[in-house]
């Protein structure tokens, strides 16, 4: 089944209370013709993956302003790993500084989107990237 | 159908009763998808549900819904019971995109396995739920959930699905939603075994209650059994007779009287259980696989062609549709052979 679409859950680890862009990307994927699960504000990290798991999501997209990516997306990725969700995209979005880029794709990161980015890109990047599945 | 998929329909469906949550999850997006692996697996779940209680819950966008399932997820877990929650959203007719944000509400369950919610998209459904929403709940019981909401989109007055969906089916109103005209109108009303009035401590919330509850009486010619079915004599369905609850879904006032109400509503309909919701629910399930399974053989390599003449026929005028369907109808029944 090709033609089903994408199922993206955009969540908001972390205590900063900045989700306007993930409410604006969660519209823009929405209107790209994505199946976009919403979680709010001040997510833990379990918090996250339990709803990776129960809505088996073939994307997660993290968004991050507080500058605690480096704590907190790195125990995502091991989550999902662990609950046998390794295969699952997951990208960041936010305020991420260039040099921090390369340890969190170390950590399992596809992507991370900076300010500017079009969800149009996003949209792209995403069908191009999701894991192929039964 | 192909081995590999029932080999692992079989694999999903063993893990998903054993508890595996992974596996639950990828079963449920197998039915959200109707893929052969769904049908092998519903196949083997579909004894193994009937035990779980499903309460459907609608109302209007901003009624409350998700708030209420949330307040009742919280006294449901105090009491120890294991809890599912389908709860479906509309997808866009233009993109068929969706946003799924029922979980915002409900979000303080992660690492307790008992509590599983699934989103789902009503991918061009027009009732309130998703073509797939009542499997989707079949899985979840037959996992051994106790109860299972379903809530449904935000719905206006005649998305009525959800009460064939439901053992159970909760209709949420706000205050001040309309005068007792409104209460007295064909439709979800008429489909409600409770109705509750969110956002009780607005101004307004009792009196609505009060004119739900006197315009939502039996009728004086006849009076309406707790559960609707078809009156002694079998013949005309007779109305339901809903309770009126009020609840503050946002600080959990009155949701321990309203999981009351729905434990109580469940032992009534144990005891009705093939003159109601039930029925309706398995009589729904098999025309819609009938309606599936006819629609496969007139796409099969053996009728396609014979289907678009007819059809072609039709939109010429040269041939009636009635006398389409039957000729059609009647192919198909005399073609043996299984779906392409």
């Amino acid at each position: 089944m090709s033609d089903r679409p994408l199922k993206v859950l955009i969540a908001k680890p972390g205590l900063d209370g900045h989700d306007r862009g993930a409410k604006v990307l969660a519209r823009g994927l929405r209107d790209e013709g994505f199946e976009v699960v919403y979680t709010g504000l001040r997510q833990t990290p379990e918090m996250v993956a339990t709803a990776a798991l129960q809505e088996d999501v073939d994307v997660v997209g993290l968004s991050i302003l507080s500058g605690a990516h480096m704590t907190l997306v790195p125990r995502i990725t091991k989550l999902l790993r662990e609950q046998g969700q390794g295969e699952v995209l997951v990208t960041v979005g936010g305020i991420i500084p260039d040099d921090d880029v390369a340890a969190l794709k170390e950590a399992g990161v596809s992507a991370v989107f900076g300010p500017g980015t079009t969800i149009v890109s996003v949209a792209e990047f995403l069908r191009s990237n999701a894991p192929t599945r039964d | 159908m192909a081995a590999d998929a029932t080999t692992r329909a079989h694999a999903l469906a063993d893990a998903a009763i054993a508890g595996d949550r992974l596996a639950l999850a990828r079963l449920l997006t197998a039915v959200e998808n109707r893929t052969p692996v769904a049908e092998a697996a519903l196949r083997q779940l579909y004894p193994l549900a009937g035990r779980a209680h499903l309460v459907g819950i609608t109302g209007p966008p901003g009624a409350g819904k998700s708030t209420l399932v949330a307040a009742l997820l919280a006294e449901v877990r105090a009491a120890g019971r294991p809890v599912a929650v389908v709860a479906v959203d509309p997808s866009s007719p233009i993109t068929g995109g969706a946003l799924l944000g029922d979980r915002v509400r409900m979000q303080s369950y992660a690492g307790d396995g008992d509590v599983f919610i699934r989103s789902m998209a009503s991918r061009g459904h027009a009732g309130g739920l998703a073509a797939t929403t009542t499997a989707a709940a079949a899985v979840l019981d037959a996992a051994g959930f106790d109860l299972v909401f379903i809530e449904t989109v935000g719905t206006g007055q005649s998305e009525v699905e959800v009460a064939a969906a439901a053992d159970t089916t909760v209709v949420l109103e706000a205050p001040e939603m309309g005068d007792e005209v409104q209460a007295i109108k064909a439709g979800l009303l008429e489909v409600a075994d409770l109705v509750v009035v969110n956002k009780g401590d607005k101004p307004g919330a009792q009196r609505t209650a009060a004119q739900l509850r006197a315009m939502l009486v039996p009728s004086v010619a006849r009076g309406g059994p707790a559960v609707a079915g078809n009156d002694s004599n079998g013949e005309r369905p007779t109305p339901k007779r809903p309770d009126v609850l009020v609840t503050t879904a946002s600080t959990g006032a009155g949701v321990p009287e309203l999981l009351a109400a729905l434990d109580r509503h469940r032992a009534v309909g144990r005891a009705a259980i093939t003159s109601g919701a039930r029925r309706t629910r398995a009589a729904a399930q098999v025309q819609s696989i009938l309606a599936d399974r006819l629609a496969g053989r007139l796409r099969a390599p053996g009728l396609a062609a014979r289907t678009a003449q007819v059809i072609d026929d039709v939109a010429a005028h040269r041939l009636d549709p009635f006398a389409a369907a039957d000729l059609l109808l009647d192919a198909a029944l005399g073609a043996t052979s299984d779906e392409a």
